[in-house]
């Protein structure tokens, strides 16, 4: 069975189903990885467009890995430097850059809903690559990946998700996707970064990492946003660093193997200490090689649905 | 619906076949020191682990067994209308200087085989590759034959081959079917 929808914009609404079959083809390109030569044809031909409005590193390697390892080209773009800097709008620039003969479009866009938008615009496949606070699939889909691969299940597994999840797109995506694989999820931040009734989708909620930790499976620890204005959240750093900061001595306190993942980049010390993300507990490194055979099982899911 | 047209292996013929397709590759190779065995998923994977039993008793060895799945190498990936499912490709051996002996169940168009050899190829430079198909059922597309056949079986290019092994289908069988209707 193909995927039922012809974009990947986010995880909320996604079926079991089609979730399953993202991460049960992700193994096979996660074994291509490992190989001598890795790289595959089957989308040879066509074209991919990374379209990131936003800084982005890692996803944008991320992506750009994928798609080259699958045999597209790959056509790369950034907001600075384009005309959007001229004040070209989302729609006239996705549509030249269609005009192209482009088949894919990756977005990473400030605007939550970004994705939702262009899909109804354009005619290529369009993969939500982050947009604003709303969703980020992908990263939630390589975090499921990870957990899989470390526990071989998400169901029953307790995963907590560390930090400011009002603003997280990443929190947001892992919530929808782990439910609906049917994980327990919980939230754990200062009352400033829970949203209002989060509860509704079904996740618990704590204020202090002690109160939880000692019955988690998995700890997500988000990044603290230093460059947005995380500082207004909370009073200082040091202090988020006590009540939330994830620490060995915490973790030790928690009587637990506690799995810990992190999607990056890390402030060392600030919401995980160096110790804990260098530990044998931390997977952040294999959640970096997972995301590229996640990604590489969405772009060949979408171009191959016929 | 395809109807049955005729039997074309039956399954003591079944396991005589691969008996004397062991006995060929060891022929041919002097022996199983230098091979390691690749089957084609699906089917292709259950004849390898099979003739692969057959010379480790008669050799007195191990052998490296994997298996390929060609999906990613298909050439006619983008325009099926069914999306194939990726079983994955298990070969966790080192290819390189190796005999690999590719096996499949059927030999068709040959377009099957050509996207094993890209695959192979991709992942080290084997010494050599042979092919070892259970049924040669003839209309090839792209100029491929094998080293060891099974059987050569006349078909025309409507009708269907159906290979049965004990391990899914419950009995080792081949079956030539009528056209479609």
């Amino acid at each position: 069975m193909p995927l039922h929808s012809k974009h990947l914009l986010g995880l909320d609404g996604m079926s079991r189903e089609d979730l399953q079959l993202i991460l049960d083809t992700a193994v096979s390109f996660h074994e291509v990885l490992e190989r001598p030569i890795k790289k595959v044809p089957p989308l040879q031909g066509k074209t991919v467009a990374n379209m990131f409005f936003e800084n982005s590193t890692r996803t944008r390697l991320s992506f750009e890995l994928a798609e080259r390892r699958l045999s597209a080209d790959v056509l790369g773009f950034a907001a600075t430097g384009s005309s959007v800097s001229k004040g070209e709008t989302l729609k006239d620039t996705a549509r030249n850059i269609e005009a192209m003969k482009v088949d894919m479009v990756v977005l990473r866009h400030g605007a939550a809903g970004a994705a939702h938008y262009l899909s109804r615009v354009i005619n290529a496949n369009v993969i939500n690559a982050g947009d604003g606070s709303h969703e980020h699939p992908t990263q939630g889909l390589l975090d499921m990946f990870t957990i899989r691969e470390k526990y071989g299940r998400l169901n029953d597994l307790h995963v907590c998700i560390v930090g400011d999840i009002a603003h997280s797109r990443v929190a947001r995506s892992n919530i929808f996707g782990l439910k609906t694989m049917g994980a327990r999820v919980s939230v754990c931040g200062p009352a400033t970064m829970i949203p209002r009734e989060i509860e509704r989708l079904g996740v618990e909620v704590y204020h202090h990492l002690d109160d939880v930790l000692p019955h988690v499976d998995v700890l997500n620890v988000l990044r603290i946003q230093l460059e947005r204005d995380a500082g207004r959240l909370f009073p200082s750093i040091r202090e988020y660093r006590q009540t939330y900061g994830v620490t060995r001595k915490r973790m030790e306190k928690a009587g637990r193997v506690v799995t810990v993942m992190h999607p990056g980049p890390i402030n060392r010390d600030v919401e995980i200490s160096a110790d804990v993300a260098d530990s044998e507990h931390s997977v952040i490194l294999q959640q970096v090689l997972n995301g590229v055979a996640v990604r590489m099982s969405v772009l060949y899911l979408l171009s191959t649905r016929g | 619906m395809r109807r049955l047209k005729a039997q074309i292996i039956d399954p003591e013929g079944f396991e005589r076949t691969l008996t004397r397709l062991a006995h060929e590759i060891l022929e041919k190779n002097r022996g199983a020191g230098n091979i390691v065995i690749v089957g084609i998923r699906t089917r292709g994977e259950f004849i390898a682990r099979r003739i692969a039993a057959i010379i480790e008793t008669v050799e007195h060895t191990t052998l490296s067994i994997g298996s390929l799945d060609i999906t990613l190498y298909r050439d006619d990936l983008l325009g099926k209308l069914e999306q194939p499912q990726l079983k994955g490709t298990d070969i966790l051996f080192d290819i390189n200087g190796h005999d690999v002996i590719l096996i499949d169940d059927v030999l068709f168009t040959g377009r099957t085989i050509r996207a094993a050899l890209d695959e192979l190829i991709d992942l080290g430079r084997p010494r050599t590759i042979q092919l070892a198909v259970l049924v040669d059922r003839g209309h090839r597309q792209v100029p491929i034959r094998a080293d060891y056949v099974g059987k050569n079986i006349p078909t025309s290019a409507d009708e269907s081959i159906r290979v049965h092994v004990k391990e899914v289908d419950g009995e080792d069988t081949v079956l030539l079917m009528h056209p479609e209707e």
